[in-house]
């Protein structure tokens, strides 16, 4: 993989870049309803103050260029919501949050995953196998909306082990990063499983038996690295679902993060934040996804891109 | 001659069946693949529990013992009883009625929206993968672009400014489940481009919009049910995710998504309003996964996972 | 001469869920050094797991060793440990696949896969591997052999695959090379050049070859015995010359005929009628039976006791002697 390829991957995401944000703009505004719409009492004149300030009264256009002149600067806006306060302010403060909260989730998962996965590919159809591998199936089929008021019922109000809220001390943390990451864990596993199991019956493995290795060898050397592929290629979807499960996890835990901030301003039409966490969404998905790619080629020599 | 190389036993492959004969073509594949999914019992049970619950959704106006907006405030989140089977919500509604009617549009969204996505993939994947050459490279590109966007993020923001529609929905989460199905398709098209019916329908001049809907397109079907019937759970999933969060079917009408997500609100004063539906979703979702995996046995029995 | 390996009566089953699969049913034969033993047989005659279940290379389950012994300098491989069999295999025993293109590591550096025996087996460094893994590849024919130690297997075609194969089984100068269908996967003329470059490499080391095969060419040109097999059984074993001039078997003389030949004029070659029977329904009998041109009646429930001829060859069939 030259570095050719990697200039010309970041270029081909300009224009999708690009055409997100005019995407989401337009989407926005040709909607119905507006950011002030809901605060009925608001006198015209201090509507069209408000309108003026954010210049919701230029034409659509020129909104929009005006736009993305600020975003070349990195400037996402003012938020319309929460007045005196700026988009980049409002990332700053709330990412960092769920930036935590997504890799605890991540860093369970594959601890747990690959333990569990691995240990079910070296004892298949014993205990060792079908104890996680049943577990996992929970984990892929209920969502994390299901899994995360059920853990506050089970561990929270029942037993009375962890608090169901917030984000401050290290307990206040545990439930949600377990809520998100389970999924995660339980498809790492079965990835890890079925990659290591489908090693097994490569020729090339059976070569390393006929030179006598250690099996100990044989699996980290000759099996771990083919068989954790599908681990790594999934990892980008994962990082997507992540992100889209944070949305869920945050507001059932109601935590201050990106994704209940998301949410929020969806509903409450304030444009820029919608605007500005979308398009945060959209860059950290391709920086992942190109971080996966990148993984892949170091893994698999055989996979070259042009 | 082909006769005497027709292998009984190959290496360590004893997973073959080495009586499957193929004495009828066509038929005989798909009753082969229904014998092979009766004798999994998982999909068995999966696939009774669906059919009865498809019923179920299809009777329930007539059977539902309550009418679904019936608001009665002083049964305010009442205990499971012998008049309500389920208990009742926070505005006194039955919660049996709410779940039977809640599984009639999760299904139906599962179902509708699975076949958008099945009718824009399929299309789009055979005429890729039929014209080839230029045109299916930057079809496929395109898809590998859509790949890397955050579709449930672009969902969002469409269910928010354009009001929460249900056919938009249906749509709107079509579209983001087809790429996959294209892939998938492109790569079928492409193998039976090369088979002998297809080019001699070519020689003999039939058009190419006939040769892709009557000759490639039908002799796709068994991935494509295959995925299918792994898509239909993912989208339930995804309505029920929108709709947890306010974003999905509009009140009064309500998914299973809507109703874990009251429940949720007063799951520390009446847990039931929050298991019953929990219950319902994960049961049709461990189903839908279990009849999956059977299908994908039956029809495909080497494993072959593209 | 003690022979090197001496297999007798070896009986492996697959112990399936639909049944017992008797994949191998009272095999024997032996070589002794410097020697070759060509094992003939179509595909599932079991030839392949012979070779593998000696070896322990074999699952345990769903395959069972029913009964036999192996034994190879004084110990018996059937009845050896796991690890006393591991330090047999890839040292004095060696082996190589049909599969050149998936029976190296795709992820792993030709280097650094050849230099794995010898690190096992010889305790030599890293380094001190290395540079023997050079002169191997050296001497099986590659041409820039220390940047190929650097490259992945997938920059190599079969031939060269199969010939980085053969120098990583011969680095720990093993006193048996068993060669499993060396040369199906490639082109014509590169088998030549894998089956010279055997044969020289065989009178150079003085190591015995077991070379699987289903093309009795290939055995003509190398092998100094030849084991004829079908269905798990042993049909024939004997010299290369009892085998092609004096064949006592009908299974082996519808090979010879179905098999083209230089030295005859070129007519039709008429092959073997019907195909081989479904190894978990065999009977008592002789499992060529529904195919053979020369049956007896006894054939359909007895199998035929062994029939010596020279001291050398064997024959099981009932026949007195075959029609010409």
């Amino acid at each position: 993989m030259g570095l050719g390829y990697l200039i010309k991957r970041v270029l081909t995401m300009v224009p999708v870049f690009f055409a997100v944000v005019t995407l989401v703009f337009f989407t926005i505004r040709f909607a119905p309803g507006g950011p002030f719409d809901e605060e009925r009492r608001v006198p015209p004149e201090i509507l069209e103050n408000l309108n003026k300030k954010y210049h919701l009264d230029e034409p659509l256009y020129q909104q929009y260029f005006r736009y993305l002149g600020a975003l070349a600067h990195f400037d996402l806006g003012p938020s319309f919501k929460h007045s005196n306060r700026t988009v980049n302010e409002i990332i700053a403060e709330a990412f960092p949050i769920s930036f935590e909260l997504g890799t605890y989730a991540l860093i369970w998962a594959l601890i747990i995953g690959l333990l569990a996965g691995g240990l079910a590919a070296y004892k298949p159809n014993s205990l060792f196998d079908y104890v996680p591998m049943s577990i996992s199936i929970a984990g892929i089929c209920l969502p994390t909306f299901v899994i995360g008021p059920l853990s506050i019922l089970l561990f929270g109000l029942w037993m009375e082990w962890l608090p169901v809220a917030g984000w401050d001390d290290w307990p206040s943390k545990v439930l949600p990063s377990l809520t998100l990451g389970f999924a995660y864990a339980a498809y790492v596993s079965r990835l890890t499983r079925g990659g290591l199991m489908e090693i097994r019956n490569q020729d090339f493995i059976r070569t390393a038996r006929a030179k006598g290795l250690k099996e100990s060898t044989i699996l980290i050397k000759h099996s771990l690295r083919g068989g954790l592929l599908p681990v790594v290629s999934y990892l980008g979807p994962a990082f997507a679902g992540l992100l889209s499960g944070a949305l869920v996890t945050e507001t059932i835990f109601n935590i201050p993060g990106l994704g209940r901030f998301f949410i929020q301003s969806a509903l409450n039409r304030d444009y820029t934040v919608v605007m500005g966490t979308a398009l945060l969404y959209f860059t950290l998905i391709f920086v992942c996804n190109f971080i996966v790619d990148v993984l892949y080629v170091v893994l698999d020599p055989r996979v070259r891109y042009e | 001659m082909s006769n005497t190389l027709t292998t009984t036993m190959t290496g360590t492959d004893l997973s073959m069946d080495t009586n499957l004969k193929d004495e009828t073509g066509g038929v005989s594949l798909w009753k082969d693949a229904f014998r092979r999914l009766l004798k999994n019992k998982m999909a068995v049970i999966g696939g009774t529990f669906l059919l009865l619950e498809i019923l179920l959704a299809i009777a329930t106006p007539w059977i539902a013992p309550y009418d679904f907006e019936a608001q009665n405030l002083e049964l305010w989140v009442e205990a499971p009883s012998a008049l309500h089977w389920f208990g009742t919500d926070t505005l006194g509604r039955d919660l049996f009625t709410r779940v039977l009617y809640g599984g009639r549009i999760s299904l139906m969204v599962g179902i509708l929206a699975s076949l958008v996505s099945v009718a824009i993939g399929v299309t789009y994947g055979a005429i890729s993968g039929y014209l080839g050459g230029r045109v299916d490279s930057l079809m496929m590109r395109i898809v590998d672009v859509l790949y890397a966007l955050p579709f449930i993020f672009l969902v969002i923001i469409l269910m928010v400014y354009f009001g929460r529609n249900i056919y938009l929905l249906f749509v709107a989460l079509g579209m983001t489940q087809w790429l996959t199905m294209a892939r998938i398709v492109r790569g079928q098209v492409i193998s039976l481009k090369e088979k002998e019916f297809v080019q001699a329908a070519t020689s003999m001049g039939v058009r190419k919009s006939t040769i892709i809907f009557k000759h490639l397109i039908p002799n796709c079907l068994g991935p494509v049910i295959v995925f299918m019937t792994l898509t239909v759970p993912t989208v339930i999933l995804e309505e029920a995710f929108l709709s947890f969060l306010g974003l999905g079917v509009q009140a009064p009408m309500a998914s299973w998504g809507t109703l874990i997500s009251n429940g949720v609100e007063v799951m520390e004063i009446r847990s039931t309003v929050l298991l019953f539906p929990a219950m319902a979703l994960g049961l049709t979702l461990f189903s839908l996964n279990f009849l999956g995996d059977g299908l994908r046995d039956a029809l495909d029995p080497k494993g072959a996972k593209d | 001469m003690a022979p090197i390996l001496d297999v007798r009566n070896l009986k492996a089953h697959f112990h399936t869920r639909r049944g017992v699969v008797r994949a191998v049913d009272g095999i024997g034969f032996s070589l002794e050094k410097g020697e070759t033993l060509g094992i003939v047989g179509e595909s599932g005659s079991g030839k392949s797991v012979t070779q593998l279940s000696i070896l322990g290379l074999l699952p345990t389950p769903p395959l069972k060793i029913e009964s036999g012994e192996a034994l190879f300098g004084g110990m018996d491989l059937l009845k050896a440990s796991p690890s006393q069999l591991r330090s047999v295999r890839g040292n004095k025993i060696s082996m190589i696949f049909q599969e050149p293109m998936t029976s190296l590591n795709p992820y792993l550096k030709v280097g650094t896969q050849l230099v794995e025996p010898l690190v096992q087996h010889r305790n030599l460094t890293k380094k001190e591997a290395w540079a023997k893994a050079v002169v191997s590849l050296e001497k099986v024919g590659i041409a820039d052999a220390k940047s190929a130690m650097n490259s992945y297997p997938h920059e190599f075609s079969g031939g060269m695959r199969q010939r980085v194969m053969i120098a990583m089984a011969l680095t720990t100068d093993p006193e048996l090379l068993i060669a499993d269908e060396p040369t199906t996967a490639l082109d014509v003329t590169v088998q030549a050049q894998i089956l010279d470059l055997l044969k020289s490499l065989q009178k150079e080391t003085g190591m015995a070859i077991i070379l699987i095969t289903h093309d009795l060419g290939v055995v003509a040109g190398m092998a100094d015995r030849v084991l004829v097999m079908y269905a798990g059984k042993a049909f024939e074993y004997g010299t290369t010359e009892d085998i092609f001039y004096r064949s006592q078997h009908p299974y082996t003389s519808a090979l010879l005929r179905s098999t083209p030949r230089l030295d005859t004029e070129v007519g039709s070659l008429p092959p073997i009628g019907g195909s081989p029977p479904d190894l978990m329904r065999l009977t008592g009998g002789c499992p060529f039976y529904e195919r053979c041109s020369v049956r007896l009646d006894d054939c359909k429930e007895i199998f035929p006791e062994v029939k010596t001829f020279a001291n050398t060859h064997r024959s099981y069939c009932h026949l007195k002697e075959l029609p010409q």
